[in-house]
């Protein structure tokens, strides 16, 4: 999938083009309104989609996955906090959603890895990554799920 | 300067019919660019097949006084304050341009038709609005070219990059700035300057109205028509697909702040 830009609704504010991931989103040279560039580096992370004020991005599915007609828009609304998503099925089933804006300040939070004591070899080896277990709000190891538990007839 | 009618004082070397006669053909030219735009890139066939898919996707009737009432609110509010814009500089910029011209344009036409001419009365009204009309060109389209505009402000590109998107704007600001100095030094009795930026007065409005096809000019017909029919889509439920607005729980509390998209 990948974004494109509905060109009656872009006022070229740029939002777009500062928040892609993978600098796609740019401006049209001939009219200012903002383009994906290069649909196959889109990873369809919705920032742009989310980002946008005048809600002038949408993401096409490719034919084979997402045939005739399905759509997934969202509405960012920064003074309730929210984000709202309405998924249409191809079918016509619509499934609504609204979650919380989490997302933190530019520039802010950003690990100061420079400053961190370098990781020793077992600390390379081990599975848990730099940030855990404290990022993950838990106490000593990741939490694992007994063998014993899984539903018959799930092997590993 | 700024009360006296320009055209009052170039109707001693052009005739008021030639200069009616410039300005029936810059009308020509904005309705003849717009039409074989709108045919050639489809704008309009987009425009009323998306209308209609609205429709379809209506989950209630709008009656007739409530699309009025819609269209109204559209167009004193989203167009006449350029909403879509938010609260900004890039708002403010627009607004100030965008009356700008229309104050130098209605003026330029009345002054020609009405004050120009051996017999004509002069009026000090429409010679301040069109000098004032063209001032506020000038401060909104500079601020918005040599600043705001988004390849600068949000690319990071530098201010004397010059693209194709920008023929309507640099245009404009050609005649209201041309305008201005061509006014300027025939006051002050400048000859030779004062043609010269009669020409280039000339020559940018040649520019700014043949150039409708490639140039943005157009988008204040099209713009105007998407802001009247995105309100009427959120009003009949269709809402281009969009989630409803939400009916947030408290504990999701304020979202961050939109910042300025400057992070290059």
């Amino acid at each position: 999938m990948s974004t494109f830009v509905y060109m009656t609704r872009c006022d070229g504010c740029g939002h777009c083009v500062d928040i892609c991931p993978s600098d796609i989103m740019h401006i049209d040279e001939n009219i200012r309104r903002a383009k994906n560039i290069e649909p196959n580096f889109c990873w369809e992370c919705y920032a742009c989609v989310k980002a946008c004020p005048n809600h002038a991005i949408d993401v096409r599915g490719y034919a084979d996955f997402a045939p005739m007609g399905h759509s997934v828009r969202v509405r960012r609304e920064e003074e309730k906090g929210t984000i709202s998503w309405k998924i249409k099925f191809r079918n016509g089933t619509e499934k609504n959603f609204v979650s919380p804006i989490t997302t933190k300040p530019w520039g802010k939070f950003i690990p100061k890895l420079a400053e961190v004591a370098k990781p020793n070899q077992a600390e390379i080896n081990s599975q848990i990554l730099y940030s855990e277990p404290k990022g993950l709000n838990i106490n000593g190891e990741l939490p694992t799920i007994p063998k014993e538990s899984f539903k018959k007839g799930v092997y590993y | 300067m700024i009360g006296i009618n320009p055209f009052s004082i170039l109707s001693e070397i052009v005739s008021p019919i030639a200069m009616q006669g410039f300005i029936l053909v810059m009308v020509i030219l904005i309705v003849s660019g717009t039409i074989i735009q709108m045919i050639i890139h489809k704008n309009i066939t987009y425009f009323f097949n998306n209308a209609k898919k609205a429709k379809l996707a209506a989950t209630r009737e709008i009656s007739a006084g409530e699309k009025i009432s819609i269209i109204a609110k559209t167009v004193v509010y989203d167009i006449g304050t350029t909403a879509e814009l938010g609260f900004g500089k890039r708002r403010l910029a627009h607004v100030l341009g965008m009356y700008g011209t229309i104050l130098f344009w209605i003026s330029s036409v009345i002054l020609i038709f009405c004050y120009t001419g051996a017999e004509k009365t002069s009026s000090l009204t429409w010679s301040t609005l069109w000098h004032v009309g063209a001032i506020l060109t000038c401060i909104g389209g500079y601020w918005f070219w040599l600043f705001l505009r988004v390849d600068v402000f949000s690319e990071a590109h530098p201010w004397y990059r010059i693209i194709k998107a920008d023929l309507f704007v640099l245009a404009l600001l050609a005649c209201a700035t041309f305008g201005l100095a061509w006014s300027y030094t025939q006051y002050n009795g400048l000859t030779t300057l004062s043609f010269l930026f009669l020409t280039l007065f000339v020559v940018s409005n040649l520019i700014l109205f043949g150039g409708v096809y490639w140039s943005k000019f157009a988008h204040m017909f099209y713009k105007p028509g998407a802001a009247i029919q995105k309100n009427l889509a959120e009003a009949d439920g269709s809402r281009d697909n969009l989630p409803p607005p939400a009916d947030a729980p408290e504990q999701f509390g304020l979202g961050i702040k939109r910042e300025q998209p400057k992070h290059y």
